[in-house]
This record gives structure tokens, C-alpha cells and sequence, in this order.
């Protein structure tokens, strides 16, 4: 992962910012010159709450290379409080434990490294969330 | 002076039980578990490393200072296992953090002191009036050798504070350090590993420091260890702490709501700070609390700190240490913690 | 615009194949394509190739495979979009033949996938890179996750998923041209070792080299070259949000389903007008929800029409008669021209144990990553 490509990044993956559309109201995640559903130029800052639910999620058993210690791991569509979507995967759980409506936080993780040398790359991963725990 | 507005501790959730390490290495579970006074201790995920430990412990701070995160004007990291050798922590955890660029930013390393040594750096930009607020945070996600003792305690976890002048959660009466160069505990560039001293490590290291600057803070604040309902000090496994709390004159009731090295394991730059955040979960106000850290090196830091009447109202904000102690937690066997830890050789 | 007819074929066996090269495939494909024509000459050169600069560190493939093919001076392209580049090479080349641009194109692709290259990586470069592959998913992570979407929102079960690859394996095993011969059981399906769940290994399309390439021509001089030309009847194309997390709904192909609207109504034709169709079973799960895009079954049907034989030979739409993706194999940029090949033969009524009485009309759809782009054309028995 070169450096340039990872820092831009850095706002959406660190922060959750996403865009709203300050026409038809839509929120982009991350965010965009153009709103997709209107074309409309400009979209507002929003932050994204560090939580949300299951959309859709499968367990990945055959894992790209940079993975392969983590596998099987769940990934899963998650959609935020403020109607964004975006893919995580979904740490600190029974993978089969995971499906449509799950309640999950929003937790900042290491993603990947470049090997041994390369640069370390951030973001967020989902966590279920249960009543009565940290 | 100034004080703690804010404070936040994270655990993570993964565990190996030290029969477990003990079962691998063909020694006696039971002698281990009396010997050290460790029943289980913490594991990184794969995906865990002092900056995610520190961005999560930091979120929780800052919900309890109820600030605007661009106010904090310097952010300071102490940590054993930064994940770079060179780039700092700290510039990753601000920037998750949202402190935006009008900041001071440092890492800081002293073996287990390093936590401390952050939050007494932070705690001095906000009293020279250099800066509003400062945060000051000690995580790790040390290794121990295999077959090593370190072994059954290194852990992963770490606890943020955030300090200021006003809206104390937490006051802070006095602060003090004892330093000498004693090589009890060491890693040289390069190494994967840690090495220490065996014996070497107890008296001459870890008890003289603690004991040295917890009785010359005493005498700075004319406090005697009954004055105080609270007392925590660096956790390097069950015993020590205990013993250093004995020798010095506490009791088992104000040691016991921060020894937390049970089950947590010794998260090194984490460990005293983290100790402090369980206690801060309970305390009353008025309480008064003292906290000694050490790092091998070697060095202690001690504060005196009392509670206000803020702290109550703050602390319901985020989750408590015990909650994450005994909360929802995953046991690892042998194999797989070898495998997050990374003891295990791969290809490249 | 002109009428245009595809007037020869050709395409190399898909598999593992060791001996040729990207070069070698391509002209193996061309060359026979030329002959089956008994055409010497060319106007233009598309070829559709996903990755050859990822999978063997060749780019400018246009110009190569023209100088190979000893066609040195014709204009030649490479066209990309992802697993549909071979269709859109296709439509790239109608489009050109129908404008009266040129006369003699050749349509074809080419992908060379096993010279070690690190395959998933390569096939996830069709995903969102920041978005999605960032964080860890693979290509048939995300179909897993449509699957998923689908089973839940649809009831589709395992069985139904199963049905699809035991189907694929049974016209393969008819197809000399296949890369897996053998049939298979829903039993070895489902017990096959799981992949990214609920996909398991015999779900999903495997890893091959191939080639494949269709010449060109008017209409109107289709006979200087075949006896059995097959019109072009329709060609539409459409492009969906990337990111599955842009999608209203996971399990809903819209780029297909857009792009099958807009080749009904060029054809001036409905789904019920089909009658044979090669789709884009990258995965078995795809094959299912295309069908729905393609309006074959009504949303959410297909699986129950799969294992109702609906789409086996000899039911009311036979699909995928070649074997798909899944038992002939996907080398990714000549998946989409060998579909168009399948439906040639049937329409000449050469497909010999797989052929389909009477196929008069023939559609292929070809499809992009987890479905951002698709490629629809309407063929016809002239």
C-alpha cells in the first residue's frame, strides 16, 4: 500500500467522515465530489456514529494473502444510524454468530501491514455489541 | 494544580488462562498460579497494537472530560511496544482521536513507567498554562519468551487521561520520582523478545523504586498510608504488588479494588494507569488514592491524586474496568495465542 | 445502423494450459475464428482481457496480439471491464461493424491466469479497492454476502445453490471444450471445503487460461463467408454502483437487469422470446440472481426454478447448455465471447448432445465484478 493512497483515506477510515447531500439529503460514505442518487455538488461534513447493524455478512475461509492469520473471519455490510453502508469485518465474535439485524460498535483496528517493512494501515472493524458489556 | 477531567481504560477481549501456557510447557498449573497469584491474562487480536488500544482508551476519556477533542494541545503515548520503530503512536491515536493540528504530540518509552511518565508530562503542559488540555496514555501489547515467566504475565490493555484545569474529576495533590540506572529488564534494537534479570528484578529493582518514591511522597504531602482509601501500584504479576503494599504499610483493602493483575495480566505501560482506572470507577469523592508505577530501567512515579465530587456524575459515561475484565471475553488455547502473538514462523 | 452477423468462431479449450502463452491463446482462438470464415483479412482487432499486465506484466495487449496474429497495421484494442471485458469487447466491435466504420472485426478474449500470479489478488482489483479489498474481502466474499442477502430476503437455500453447479457440471460434462468433464452431486457440493460462507469450492467458477474470438461482418455480406451467419440482434450495457454497501439491495443485479431492458427493447424482444442463454455464473449464487435480473424467473424464484429443471436441457430455458463459468471455465477476459460462441453453435445447430431443439434466439449475459458492469446481446438464427 503506498503511503500517499493510505494517508488520503485517513479522514474516512479514521474518523467515519462521510458526506450529506445538502439537496436530496443522502449520506456518502466516505465522501464524494457528486452525490450518486442526484449529482449534486458540495456535500456536507458528517461524522458517522461508531455503531450500527448487520446488513448482510459471510465468513471468509480462503483469505488473501495478507489475511491468511486472521481467517476465518467475518465481513459484513454494516448500515450507521445516519443510513450509510460500509464493509468491515467483524472481530471478537463466533463469526456464525453474526447475521442480518446484529448490533454492532464500531472499533478501531490495525486492517494490514505491508509485510515486514511497509507502512501499518488502519481503520475500524464491527464488534457485536450485548447488553450488560464493555 | 491542575487535574484528571477525563480518564478511560481498554482491555481486550481475548484470554489465555496461565494452566493453559503452563499445560504447554510441562510445569505445574497450580504451583504457577500460587507462585505468581495469575489466574488469566489478556491477548491482542491480530488487529490489536498500543494504537488501537490507545485510540479506544482515549475515546473513552474523552467522553468522560466531555470536551471538544481540538481543545487537547498535546497528546503523550508511553508504551514498550509501539508498533513503529521509528513514526510515532501518537500521531495515529490524534488523528483517530480528532485533536486536530494545533497539537504537541510525543511517544515516550520507559519500560512499564512509560504510562506514567505520559500522563505526568501531560499533566505539566496543562499546569505551565502551555496548553488546555493534555492527554497522556499508557497501553502495550508486550511479548514474554516462550518458557519464559514473563510468559504467564504479559498482557495487553492500556488507560488514557486526559488533564485540565477546571471540572476535576480527579485533583492532583503531588507528584513524584525516583530514578537510578538499574538494568533489571531490557530489549535491545532488533530483539523480538525481552530479557531480564531473574531475581535480579525484585528487591534491587522493582521494590526499591516503589517503596523509594511512595515514602518520599509521603513524606512531601505529610500523608501516611492510612490517610489514603485507595492505593495501586505497578503490577508486574499477582505477588509484588502486594508485598510493596505490605512493606510500605497498606492494607489488603485499599490494595484490592486496584490490583487488577489477576486476570488482566501485567500490561506494562498500562498496568499502574489501568489499576487507577478501576479504581476511579468507584471511588468516592474525597477519597484520597495514591498510585507508584515502575519501570525497569528503572524508575517509579507516584502520584497523590483525591477525588471530587465530579467524578460520581462523570465516570457512568463509558465502560468501567471491571466491566471489561469480567465481561464477555473469548479463551484462547496455546496454539492460538502463539498464533496472535506472532511466535509462530511463517513465510513472507 | 447496419446489420451485423457473427460469421466465424473459434476458441481454444479452457483450462490449464501449461504450454501456451497469453500470445499463444489468443492466436490459437483467432486463428481458428479466421478459418472457420475462411477470412484473411481484418478491418479491426478488440480484445477483451481483464488483467494482463496483473496476471503476466503485459500490457498494450491490442497491438501484441494483432502483431501475432500476423495483422501487423490493424487497428486493435484492448477493452476492460473486469469479467465482462469479453463482452464489451464485443459490443465495442458490433458497434463499429454496425456504424459502417468498418466491415470485418474481430470480437475476441483472452486471459492467461496461471503463471503464478497471486489470483485473488488480481481478481479483487475488480472490487472496490478503498472501500471493500481494503479491509479484507475477497471476490467470493462478496458473492458470499449477496448470497447471504438473498437467502434472507428470499428464503434461497443451499440446496438451490447446489442445484446450480450439479446443472453446470451435467452440459460440461457434454462440452469437449470444458475444463471440468466430470459431473457432480449435490452431495460433493455441499460437502466441498468452504470458500467464503455460504459459497463452498464447487460453487464457485475456477481459475483458468483460455481464449475465445467471433469475426464480425455486415450483414449483407455474411455469405461471402458462412451459410449460417447469426444476427446480432441487440447489444445493452450498463454499470451499477461498485461498492455492494452503494447498493439499495445486495441481492438485486441492476446493472443486469438494465442492461437486459435495454437489449429487449432494441431486439424488440421479451424474456419469454428466449430461448436459449449463456449467463455469467462466476459463482452459483450470480447465476440465480441473474436470471431474476434477466426476468426469466420472477425476483426471488430462481432457485426454485433451478431445481425444477427449469433451466436444464430440456426444460423451458436451457442456460448456461456450455457447462457456464462454473464447469467450462472463466478465463476472464474470454468468458464473455466464448458465451457468444455457445449461442452461435446452438443457433447453427451444431452443439451437437447439448443442442436445444429448435433455439431460434439466443441471448448471452456477461458481468463485471460483483456487478458493477454487465453486457447483454440478443442473437438470432438467420
Amino acid at each position: 500500500m503506498p503511503s500517499p493512497r493510505y494517508w488520503r483515506e485517513i479522514p474516512a477510515r479514521f474518523r467515519l467522515e462521510a458526506g450529506r447531500c445538502p439537496s436530496c439529503g443522502k449520506v456518502v460514505y466516505p465522501t464524494r465530489t457528486l452525490c450518486p442518487d442526484c449529482r449534486t455538488e458540495g456535500l456536507e461534513p458528517v461524522t458517522l456514529s461508531r455503531r450500527g447493524r448487520v446488513v448482510t455478512s459471510t465468513v471468509i475461509h480462503v483469505a488473501p494473502t495478507e489475511f491468511q492469520m486472521e481467517a476465518p473471519y467475518a465481513m459484513a455490510l454494516i448500515e450507521t444510524p445516519e443510513g450509510a453502508r460500509l464493509m468491515v469485518q467483524v472481530a471478537d465474535c463466533d463469526p456464525g454468530e453474526i447475521g442480518p439485524g446484529t448490533e454492532v460498535a464500531l472499533e478501531f483496528r490495525r486492517i494490514r501491514r505491508e509485510g515486514h517493512g511497509g507502512i501499518l494501515c488502519y481503520g475500524h472493524k464491527a464488534v457485536p455489541v450485548r447488553p450488560g458489556t464493555a | 494544580m491542575a487535574g484528571i477531567v477525563g480518564y478511560g481504560a481498554f482491555i481486550p477481549r481475548n484470554r489465555i488462562k496461565s494452566e493453559e501456557i503452563a499445560r504447554q510447557w510441562g510445569k505445574d498449573p497450580t504451583a504457577i498460579r500460587r507462585g505468581l497469584l495469575l489466574e488469566e491474562k489478556s491477548v491482542p487480536g491480530i488487529d490489536e497494537d498500543t494504537i488501537t488500544i490507545s485510540v479506544e482508551a482515549g475515546r473513552y476519556a474523552l467522553e468522560r472530560a466531555g470536551i471538544d477533542p481540538r481543545l487537547v494541545g498535546a497528546l503523550y503515548i508511553g508504551s514498550e511496544s509501539h508498533p513503529y520503530a521509528v513514526k510515532p503512536s501518537g500521531t495515529v491515536v490524534a488523528e483517530a482521536l480528532g485533536l486536530g493540528t494545533d497539537l504537541h504530540v510525543a511517544d515516550f518509552e520507559f519500560a512499564c513507567k512509560a504510562g506514567t511518565e505520559a500522563m505526568f508530562v501531560a499533566l505539566n503542559v496543562v499546569e505551565s498554562g502551555r496548553a488546555k488540555f493534555a492527554m497522556g496514555i499508557g497501553a502495550d501489547t508486550s511479548q514474554g519468551a516462550p518458557n519464559d515467566a514473563l510468559e504467564f504475565s504479559a498482557s495487553a490493555g492500556g488507560a488514557a487521561y486526559v488533564f485540565g484545569k477546571d471540572h476535576l474529576l480527579v485533583d492532583v495533590v503531588e507528584t513524584y520520582s525516583y530514578t537510578t540506572d538499574t538494568p533489571d529488564f531490557w530489549r535491545r534494537e532488533g530483539e523480538f523478545y525481552p530479557r531480564h534479570g531473574g531475581r535480579f528484578t525484585g528487591e534491587p529493582a522493582y521494590f526499591k523504586h516503589v517503596t523509594s518514591a511512595t515514602r518520599a511522597i509521603l513524606e512531601k504531602t505529610g500523608l501516611k498510608p492510612g490517610d489514603f482509601r485507595y492505593a495501586v501500584f505497578h503490577m508486574p504479576n499477582g505477588k509484588f504488588p502486594l508485598a510493596a503494599g505490605k512493606e510500605l504499610g497498606f492494607r489488603k483493602e485499599q490494595l484490592e479494588t486496584g490490583w487488577i493483575v489477576n486476570t488482566m495480566g501485567n500490561t506494562y505501560s498500562g498496568s499502574s494507569p489501568t489499576g487507577l482506572a478501576a479504581v476511579l470507577d468507584v471511588a468516592a469523592p474525597d477519597d484520597l488514592i495514591l498510585i507508584t508505577s515502575f519501570g525497569s530501567g528503572a524508575g517509579s512515579d507516584s502520584f497523590v491524586l483525591r477525588a471530587t465530587a465530579l467524578l460520581p456524575e462523570r465516570r457512568g459515561r463509558a465502560p468501567t474496568v471491571r466491566s471489561m475484565l469480567d465481561g464477555r471475553r473469548h479463551y484462547l488455547t496455546y496454539g492460538e495465542y502463539a498464533k496472535y502473538r506472532e511466535k509462530i514462523i511463517v513465510n513472507d | 445502423m447496419r446489420e451485423v452477423a457473427i460469421v466465424g468462431a473459434g476458441m481454444t479449450p479452457f483450462g490449464e494450459l501449461w504450454e501456451s502463452s497469453l500470445r499463444d491463446l489468443f492466436v490459437d482462438a483467432a486463428l481458428a475464428a479466421l478459418r472457420d470464415a475462411g477470412a484473411d483479412r481484418l478491418d479491426g482487432i478488440y480484445v477483451g482481457n481483464m488483467s494482463g499486465g496483473q496476471f503476466v506484466g503485459q500490457e498494450h495487449v491490442g497491438p501484441l496480439m494483432a502483431d501475432h496474429l500476423g495483422m501487423r497495421g490493424v487497428p486493435s484494442t484492448r477493452v476492460e471491464s473486469a469479467c465482462a471485458s469479453g463482452g464489451a469487447a464485443l459490443r465495442a466491435a458490433f458497434f463499429e461493424v454496425a456504424s459502417g466504420a468498418s466491415d470485418l472485426v474481430l470480437a475476441s478474449g483472452v486471459e492467461k491466469m496461471n503463471d503464478g500470479a497471486d489470483v485473488t489478488a488480481v481478481l479483487a482489483s475488480a472490487a472496490d479497492q478503498e472501500g471493500e479489498v481494503y479491509h479484507g474481502v475477497t471476490f467470493p466474499g462478496l458473492y458470499a454476502l449477496i448470497a447471504r442477502a438473498h437467502m434472507a430476503t428470499h428464503g434461497t437455500t443451499l440446496e438451490d445453490l447446489a442445484a446450480v453447479s450439479v446443472k453446470n457440471h451435467a452440459h460440461g460434462a457434454l462440452n469437449p471444450k470444458a475444463q471440468f468433464r466430470q459431473k457432480v452431486t449435490v452431495e460433493q457440493v455441499m460437502g466441498s471445503s468452504m470458500v467464503a460462507d455460504p459459497l463452498r469450492l464447487l460453487h464457485c467458477s475456477p481459475v483458468s487460461d483460455g481464449a475465445a474470438a467471433v469475426l464480425l461482418c455486415p450483414l449483407s455480406r455474411a455469405r461471402e463467408f458462412t451459410e449460417r451467419p447469426v444476427k446480432i440482434r441487440a447489444s445493452g450495457m450498463a454499470t451499477s454502483a461498485m461498492a455492494l454497501a452503494d447498493r439499495k439491495d445486495p441481492a438485486w443485479l441492476d446493472a443486469v437487469n438494465l442492461a437486459a431492458t435495454r437489449a429487449y427493447e432494441m431486439a424488440r424482444l421479451g424474456p419469454q422470446d428466449i430461448h436459449v442463454a449463456e449467463v455469467h455464473d462466476c459463482f452459483a449464487i450470480a447465476e440465480l440472481c441473474v436470471l431474476e435480473a434477466l426476468c426469466f424467473t420472477e425476483r426471488g424464484r430462481a432457485g426454485e426454478a433451478t431445481r425444477a429443471g427449469v433451466t436444464s436441457l430440456g426444460g423451458r430455458i436451457p442456460i448456461n447448455t456450455s457447462g457456464g463459468l462454473k464447469s467450462k471455465g472463466h478465463p476472464v477476459g474470454a468468458t464473455g465471447i466464448a458465451q457468444a460462441i455457445e449461442i452461435v453453435e446452438q443457433l447453427r445447430g451444431e452443439a451437437g448432445e447439448r443442442q436445444v431443439k429448435g433455439a431460434a434466439v439466443g441471448l448471452t449475459q456477461n458481468m463485471g465484478g460483483s456487478g458493477a458492469s454487465s453486457v447483454v446481446h440478443i442473437l438470432e438464427r438467420v
